[in-house]
């Protein structure tokens, strides 16, 4: 009842001031505060090394953090170690499983390790094969599973214990659309249907854009936007055009003709503006760049995005930022603490 | 307390299951020390005839020297089969759950022991078959087969703390060669007491392998040897309560959830 009653709280998941420092490595965790509503679906956006795996390690306590503090299920994540694992499920970066053992393996020693009752450890086991499509590779070995099979089995395995939060690092990353899409309508079922609280760490804007009911922008270990996908973007307003000149040494030129049409954003392939009056100045823009005899190879119209967001932020691409960082996850236990 | 046992026991099935699910794991450490067996037993025939050489079946002799060379394949499985799930993630995944530290230990070390009494059983039907009969009798078939247990144990132990602290199957694997060196700088080819070369006597005389090895075959050539079943014992008894104590040190260390 006192665990039921924690969990209900308004905030299935606070953090304050979180810090995580690494002795041989930046602070990959910078002061970070969350709260994440019971209930919601929770999108943790950022290239990779931007501190999203070192968080969701902190949350579900197998990472202490540096400095701050943070509550999961009304639990304190330092203090609580054991109350946290009893109310989350988590489904890491990497699927977690032994190529050597079976789905239904797993999932019965999942079952048991969580101390369900012995009389229940058999039929959950099937009702998770069966949601998640692996009835029939049951009892086949995880190695000769895909990637997509390995990431369904690891959600069930979360999900073993009936946990009320739920953290997903990265579930879809190297999954072909197919296997992506039907995770997704797992989790937005798990969510609605069950009212599981959804933390979900990913790179990929579309996920953040399609399944997050608010999301978190985190780069260099720092939130630096958070919101309703459609606040950000309309955070963000109006829409940009970006040209490319087919001449690449005619950017300069390029540039100075959109400037007329509004401000200068950073773009990757050319040069890009935000639109004053929004997309009506097109046609405005193509008889400027006729008017001057500048050839266009490219000309496109971005309705705003995520990336767009992520890029007014910070001033780089959500894409070309992955390269930055370092890859980060459970490698980062093995990272000395500061 | 039923709790932890629970654990333990699904903890070491799983172990089990892992070690005859890897066929090459099985077979090596039973038929490479036999391998070394039968090549010793050539070689070092003409041993027998040294003045003061505790027996005449050479056999009998390098019998007790597969016990050990099998228990070091243990040292390597064990904590290559750690490092694995550590590389995997899967510790991650167990410590997400109630386990106790000291149950993923216990239980790990469990498909260890399964092995290890399987090789001892191949290695005394074998050694049966050459000819040699145990000089301490059935009895000391059953104290032999838990010294081995208890040489497996602190063996794998020792794999355990390797794999926990480097979290690299390859550090584990490469712990091997080194144990090889401690094996051969023993008393395995020769007793102690005949030994030549004397910076040799010196080194093996030091090296606790020497009495392991020592213990095992007192109780096939000698029978009951008091001092070197103390002596056994005792050395297999500290090496294992270290090991498991580094082992669970370091388990603490790695898991680092709060």
């Amino acid at each position: 009842m006192h665990r039921l009653a924690r969990v209900s709280e308004q905030h299935a998941i606070e953090a304050a001031s979180l810090v995580r420092e690494f002795k041989k490595g930046p602070r990959a965790v910078d002061h970070i505060d969350l709260a994440v509503a019971t209930g919601e679906i929770y999108g943790f956006l950022g290239p990779n090394g931007a501190g999203k795996s070192t968080t969701v390690l902190m949350l579900t306590t197998l990472l202490p953090p540096t400095s701050g503090s943070a509550r999961v299920g009304g639990f304190d994540v330092v203090k609580d170690g054991p109350e946290v694992r009893k109310t989350i499920g988590a489904a890491l970066q990497e699927a977690a499983l032994d190529p050597l053992l079976t789905g239904r393996e797993h999932l019965r020693l999942q079952a048991s390790l969580q101390a369900l009752p012995r009389h229940d450890r058999g039929p959950r086991s099937d009702e998770l094969l069966e949601r998640v499509g692996l009835t029939e590779a049951a009892d086949r070995k995880v190695r000769g599973y895909s990637g997509g099979m390995k990431r369904r089995l690891d959600l069930a395995l979360a999900l073993v214990h009936r946990p009320r939060i739920l953290f997903l690092d990265e579930p879809t990353t190297g999954l072909d659309i197919q296997s992506r899409t039907a995770l997704w309508g797992e989790v937005r079922r798990l969510a609605k249907d069950d009212g599981v609280t959804v933390f979900l760490t990913t790179q990929y804007l579309e996920e953040a854009d399609v399944l997050a009911d608010r999301v978190g922008i985190i780069d260099h270990g720092r939130i630096v936007a958070e919101g309703t996908p459609a606040a950000l973007k309309a955070e963000i307003g109006r829409p940009t055009v970006e040209v490319v000149p087919a001449d690449p040494t005619e950017e300069a030129h390029a540039a100075s003709i959109l400037a007329r049409f509004g401000e200068p954003v950073a773009s990757v392939r050319g040069v890009a503006a935000r639109l004053r009056t929004g997309q009506a100045d097109l046609a405005e823009i193509v008889r400027a760049f006729d008017n001057e005899g500048l050839a266009v190879g490219q000309l496109q119209l971005h309705q705003p995005s995520l990336d767009d967001v992520f890029l007014f932020k910070t001033g780089r691409s959500l894409e070309g930022a992955d390269d930055e960082g370092e890859e980060e996850g459970l490698g980062g236990l093995a990272m000395e603490p500061a | 307390m039923v709790i932890l046992a629970d654990q333990i026991y699904l903890l070491a099935r799983r172990s089990v299951v892992r070690t005859l699910r890897q066929p090459a794991n099985v077979i090596a450490p039973v038929v490479f020390p036999l391998m070394l067996l039968a090549v010793n037993s050539g070689g070092l025939k003409a041993e027998t005839h040294l003045p003061g050489f505790p027996t005449t079946s050479i056999t009998a002799f390098i019998l007790a020297v597969p016990f050990i060379q099998g228990a070091l394949f243990a040292t390597m499985n064990t904590g290559t089969d750690l490092a694995r799930d550590i590389q995997t993630g899967f510790l991650s995944r167990l410590s997400l759950t109630p386990m106790r530290g000291i149950a993923l230990l216990v239980g790990q070390l469990g498909g260890t022991v399964t092995l290890g009494l399987l090789q001892a059983a191949v290695y005394i039907a074998v050694g049966y078959a050459a000819g040699v009969r145990f000089a301490s009798g059935p009895l000391g078939v059953l104290v032999l087969l838990v010294f081995f247990v208890l040489v497996v144990l602190a063996f794998g132990a020792l794999g355990l703390f390797a794999a926990l602290r480097t979290g690299s199957g390859e550090a584990v694997q490469s712990l091997f060669p080194a144990f090889f060196v401690f094996l051969f700088i023993s008393s395995m080819a020769i007793p102690r007491n005949l030994m030549t070369v004397h910076w040799f006597q010196v080194a093996a005389t030091a090296n606790p392998v020497s009495y392991l090895i020592e213990g095992v075959r007192s109780l096939i050539v000698i029978g009951w040897d008091a001092e070197a079943l103390a002596l056994g014992f005792g050395i297999a008894v500290c090496v294992a309560a270290v090991a498991i104590s580094l082992a669970a040190w370091s388990l603490h260390d790695r898991l680092a959830r709060s």
